[in-house]
C-alpha cells in the first residue's frame, strides 16, 4: 500500500511541478585564473613549486519572488602568488539566503554592508585586491515610515577561510526628508546616521582593555539644482591593539570629516572633495593587520586607467592625512574652433593629500591631542604624501579616429605611502605623457595603439634611488565582438641600477563570445603597488604564461 | 520496479528541470537613483519596448567609450527601435560624487542609477565592467556581453533590432 502511494507520488509529481509553472530562476558566474610561475633572477620572480597556481569561483543564486538564496564555491589550489597564501583549498565560505515581506528585507548567512561612506563600516570583496570581508550573520532592513530607512546588523567578519574574534554590531538610519513630506521643491535633504560596536573579550591581564569598541557617524546630503553637497563626520572611541607592550597599545580617539561638493549642467561638471582623517582605521578584531580593516575611507586622488599614471597610486593614510580633489570636466560644444565636429571633452583634475596638524592623535598617543582640521588646510607646513595635477583630453577626430591625451605632474611620497623609513627614498616627482589612438581599419576591426612616457625625479635627500624612467608602449588590434589581441612593453629605460633597465613585455589574447569570455597571456609582470578604489596590495613581479575564464549562467 | 523508480526519478528531474523559468529577469533588488532614492530595478520599464542596462563606472575606460559611443546614435537608436538604456554606475564612494557631474557633462540622455554595494551587480553576475544587458519587451533578458571593444555597439544594435521587430 505504502509503496502504490510512494510510486502514484513519483508518477504524478512531475505533473504537479508542471502546473506550478514557475519553479524560480537558477544564475550565476564562473571565473577561474590561473597562472604559471618560472624563475626570472633579473625581476626577481620565484617559480612556484606547484608550477601552476589556480585561483577559480563559482557564484550560484536561486531566486523566486522576493526570496534569493545563493552561494559561492571558492577554490585556491594553491592561491596565485599575488594572494596571501591563507587562501588556501576549497570552500564555499559565502552562502546567503534573503527574502523581503510586507517590506522587511531579512537576510541571514554572508552579505555586504555599507554605511554611509563608508567611514565607520564597509564589507566589500574585491576579487582583484583578494579583499572579502563579508559579514556572516543577521541582517534586517525596514522602511517603517515613508523617507525612513533603518537597517540593523550582526555578525562576523570573513578573514580568508576563517572569522575574525570580534562580534560586530551596527545600526543605520537614513531619512529622506523629501520623501517623507512628499516635497517636490527643487532642493532635497537627506539625513543619515551610524552605529557599529565590535565585541571582544579582554584577555589581556596587562592592560584593560574596552571590549566593546563603538564607532559612529553622521551625515548630511543637500541637493539644489545642480548643486550636490555630502558632508559626513566619524568618531571612533579608543581601541589598542591588544598587545603585551606598553608602547603598542594606544588609547587615542579617531575621527574623520568628509566633504564634497559638486556642481553640473549639460556640458560642465565641476567636483571638490575632501577629507580630514586621523587614527580611524577599523577593524573586526583588536589587532593591527590589514585583513581586518571592517571601514573604508576613500582616496582622494583620481583613479588612473593608464599604466604609468598609475604606476605611483596614492592610498589614503588612515592613521592621518587631510586632503582634497577637485575636478573640471568640460565639452567643448561640436562647431566650434576647439570642439570640431563631435565636440572636445576636457577633464582638468587637482589632488593632494598631506599630513595632519601637529601630527596624528596616534603618535601623540593622546585622547586629548586634537588636530585641528582647518590648520591642516595650510599645505605649507604640512609633510606631503601625494600630489597629482593632469589633464585630459578625449577627442574624436573623425569617423575612423579617436584620441585620448593627459598630462600630468605627480608627487608621491614613497616611504610614507608604502611604509618605507623616512628618508629612503622621500618623495618622488614625475612627469607623465599619455597618447591613446585608436584607428578604426574597416567594420569591426580597430588598432588602438598607447604610448606612455614617465620621467620621474628622485628626491635629493634620499639615501635609495627609485625606479627613475620608464617607456610603454601597447598595440591592440580588436575584431569585434569576438577577438582581441595585444602586445605591451614596459621599457625602465631610466634605472638607476643598469641592471634593472629591463623591458616587460606582455601579450595577450581574448575571445569573447555570448556570457563567457577567455584570455590568455604570457609575460613579465613588475613588482609594484596594485590599487583599485584607492585600497591597494603589493604585487611580487612574475613570469609566465595565464589564462583567465569567465561565464555568466 | 526500480527501473520504473530510476526511470520516474528521471522524469522528475527532467521536468524540475525544465520547470524552473527559461526566461531570465531582473531580481527585485534596490539601487539609487541621483536624487539619493532608492528604486526597486524591476520598476523600469519602457512601454514594451527594449531595454539597455550597462553597468560602468567613472574610473572604467572601455565603459566610457562605450556609453559615448552610443550617445552619439542614441537619438537615432530610440528612433528606430524604441530602446531605453539604463547605465548603473557601480562606483562607489572614492569615486560616486563624480558620477552625476560626468554623466551631466557628457550630456547623456540614458536613466543613471547608483550600485556602490554592488548589490544589484552580484545578483546578475557582473564582475567586471562594463556588462551589458538586452532585455526584450517583457523584461526578459535576452543577451548579454562582458567587456567592450570598438564596434561592439552594432552587434548590440542588430540584437536590439531583432527584438523590437
Amino acid at each position: 500500500m505504502k509503496k502504490n502511494l510512494l510510486l502514484s507520488f513519483i508518477f504524478i509529481s512531475p505533473y504537479l511541478l508542471l502546473s506550478q509553472n514557475n519553479l524560480g530562476q537558477i544564475n550565476g558566474n564562473f571565473e577561474t585564473n590561473l597562472q604559471s610561475y618560472t624563475d626570472d633572477p633579473s625581476i626577481d620572480a620565484i617559480a612556484a613549486d606547484e608550477v601552476i597556481l589556480n585561483n577559480a569561483y563559482l557564484n550560484i543564486l536561486y531566486t523566486k519572488g522576493d526570496f534569493t538564496g545563493g552561494l559561492r564555491y571558492e577554490s585556491y589550489l594553491n592561491a596565485l602568488q599575488d594572494y596571501d597564501s591563507r587562501y588556501q583549498g576549497n570552500g564555499i565560505p559565502y552562502r546567503f539566503a534573503r527574502y523581503t515581506s510586507d517590506g522587511l528585507d531579512v537576510t541571514v548567512g554572508n552579505y555586504y554592508e555599507q554605511f554611509g561612506s563608508g567611514l565607520v563600516l564597509r564589507s566589500y570583496e574585491d576579487k582583484g585586491l583578494g579583499i572579502d570581508n563579508s559579514l556572516d550573520g543577521v541582517r534586517l532592513k525596514y522602511v517603517p515610515i515613508n523617507g525612513l530607512y533603518v537597517t540593523g546588523l550582526i555578525g562576523k567578519s570573513r578573514t580568508y577561510f576563517e572569522y575574525s574574534k570580534g562580534i560586530i554590531r551596527g545600526a543605520d538610519a537614513e531619512f529622506n526628508i523629501n520623501e517623507a513630506l512628499k516635497l517636490e521643491g527643487e532642493t532635497s535633504y537627506i539625513l543619515g546616521g551610524s552605529f557599529v560596536s565590535r565585541f571582544q573579550k579582554d584577555n589581556n591581564p596587562a592592560f584593560n582593555l574596552p571590549e566593546n569598541v563603538a564607532s559612529m557617524s553622521a551625515r548630511l546630503n543637500i541637493m539644489h539644482g545642480g548643486f550636490n553637497y555630502y558632508g559626513e563626520y566619524a568618531y571612533k572611541i579608543n581601541d589598542p591593539v591588544g598587545s603585551f607592550s606598553f608602547d603598542e597599545n594606544n588609547y587615542s580617539t579617531g575621527k574623520a570629516i568628509v566633504n564634497n561638493l559638486t556642481y553640473s549642467q549639460k556640458g560642465l561638471g565641476i567636483t571638490i572633495e575632501s577629507h580630514f582623517v586621523d587614527h580611524m582605521e577599523f577593524r573586526s578584531e583588536r589587532a593591527k593587520q590589514k585583513e581586518f580593516i571592517i571601514n573604508y575611507i576613500p582616496t582622494l586622488s583620481k583613479n588612473h586607467a593608464y599604466t604609468l599614471l598609475a604606476l605611483y597610486p596614492c592610498a589614503t593614510q588612515p592613521e592621518g592625512e587631510a586632503g582634497f580633489n577637485t575636478n573640471i570636466f568640460y565639452k567643448i560644444p561640436k562647431n566650434t574652433l576647439f570642439g570640431g565636429k563631435y565636440g572636445t571633452k576636457l577633464n582638468l583634475n587637482f589632488a593632494r593629500t598631506n599630513s595632519i596638524d601637529g601630527g596624528n592623535s596616534y603618535l601623540n598617543d593622546s585622547s586629548s591631542h586634537t588636530s585641528n582640521p582647518f590648520k591642516s588646510i595650510s599645505i605649507k607646513d604640512e609633510t606631503l604624501y601625494f600630489s597629482d595635477f593632469n589633464l585630459e583630453i578625449n577627442k574624436k577626430i573623425n569617423k575612423k579616429v579617436k584620441l585620448n591625451l593627459v598630462l600630468a605632474k605627480q608627487k608621491y611620497n614613497k616611504d610614507v605611502l608604502e611604509g618605507k623609513t623616512i628618508g629612503e627614498y622621500g618623495i618622488i616627482s614625475s612627469t607623465i605623457a599619455v597618447a591613446d589612438v585608436s584607428y578604426k581599419i574597416k567594420k569591426g576591426h580597430t588598432i588602438r595603439l598607447e604610448l606612455q612616457e614617465l620621467l620621474s625625479k628622485d628626491d635629493a635627500t634620499a639615501t635609495n634611488h627609485a625606479d627613475g624612467d620608464w617607456h610603454m608602449v601597447l598595440a591592440e588590434y580588436t575584431i569585434s565582438p569576438n577577438w582581441f589581441f595585444a602586445i605591451q612593453d614596459m621599457y625602465n629605460y631610466g634605472n638607476y641600477d643598469e641592471e634593472k633597465q629591463l623591458h616587460y613585455v606582455n601579450t595577450s589574447i581574448g575571445f569573447m563570445k555570448g556570457a563567457n569570455r577567455f584570455e590568455i597571456g604570457y609575460g613579465k609582470k613588475r613588482a609594484g603597488i596594485f590599487c583599485v578604489g584607492g585600497v591597494c596590495k603589493e604585487v611580487p613581479s612574475s613570469n609566465g604564461f595565464s589564462l583567465n575564464i569567465s561565464s555568466n549562467f | 520496479m526500480i527501473k520504473k523508480l530510476i526511470l520516474s526519478l528521471f522524469v522528475i528531474a527532467f521536468f524540475t528541470v525544465s520547470s524552473f523559468s527559461q526566461n531570465r529577469t531582473l531580481p527585485s533588488v534596490k539601487v539609487k537613483n541621483l536624487k539619493g532614492s532608492l528604486v526597486n530595478i524591476q520598476t523600469i520599464e519602457n512601454d514594451g519596448n527594449p531595454i539597455v542596462i550597462s553597468f560602468w563606472a567613472t574610473w572604467c575606460k572601455p565603459c566610457k567609450k562605450e556609453l559615448n559611443t552610443i550617445a552619439e546614435v542614441y537619438e537615432d537608436w530610440q528612433e528606430e527601435t524604441g530602446v531605453k538604456l539604463v547605465a548603473i554606475s557601480i562606483d562607489d564612494s572614492r569615486s560616486a560624487s563624480k558620477v552625476k557631474p560626468y554623466v551631466n557633462s557628457s550630456g547623456w540622455e540614458y536613466e543613471i542609477y547608483l550600485d556602490p554595494n554592488r548589490d544589484l551587480s552580484r545578483s546578475l553576475g557582473v564582475s567586471t565592467v562594463p556588462h551589458t544587458f538586452l532585455l526584450d519587451g517583457k523584461g526578459n533578458i535576452v543577451w548579454e556581453h562582458r567587456g567592450y571593444i570598438e564596434g561592439d555597439e552594432e552587434e548590440l544594435l542588430e540584437q536590439i533590432e531583432h527584438i523590437s521587430k
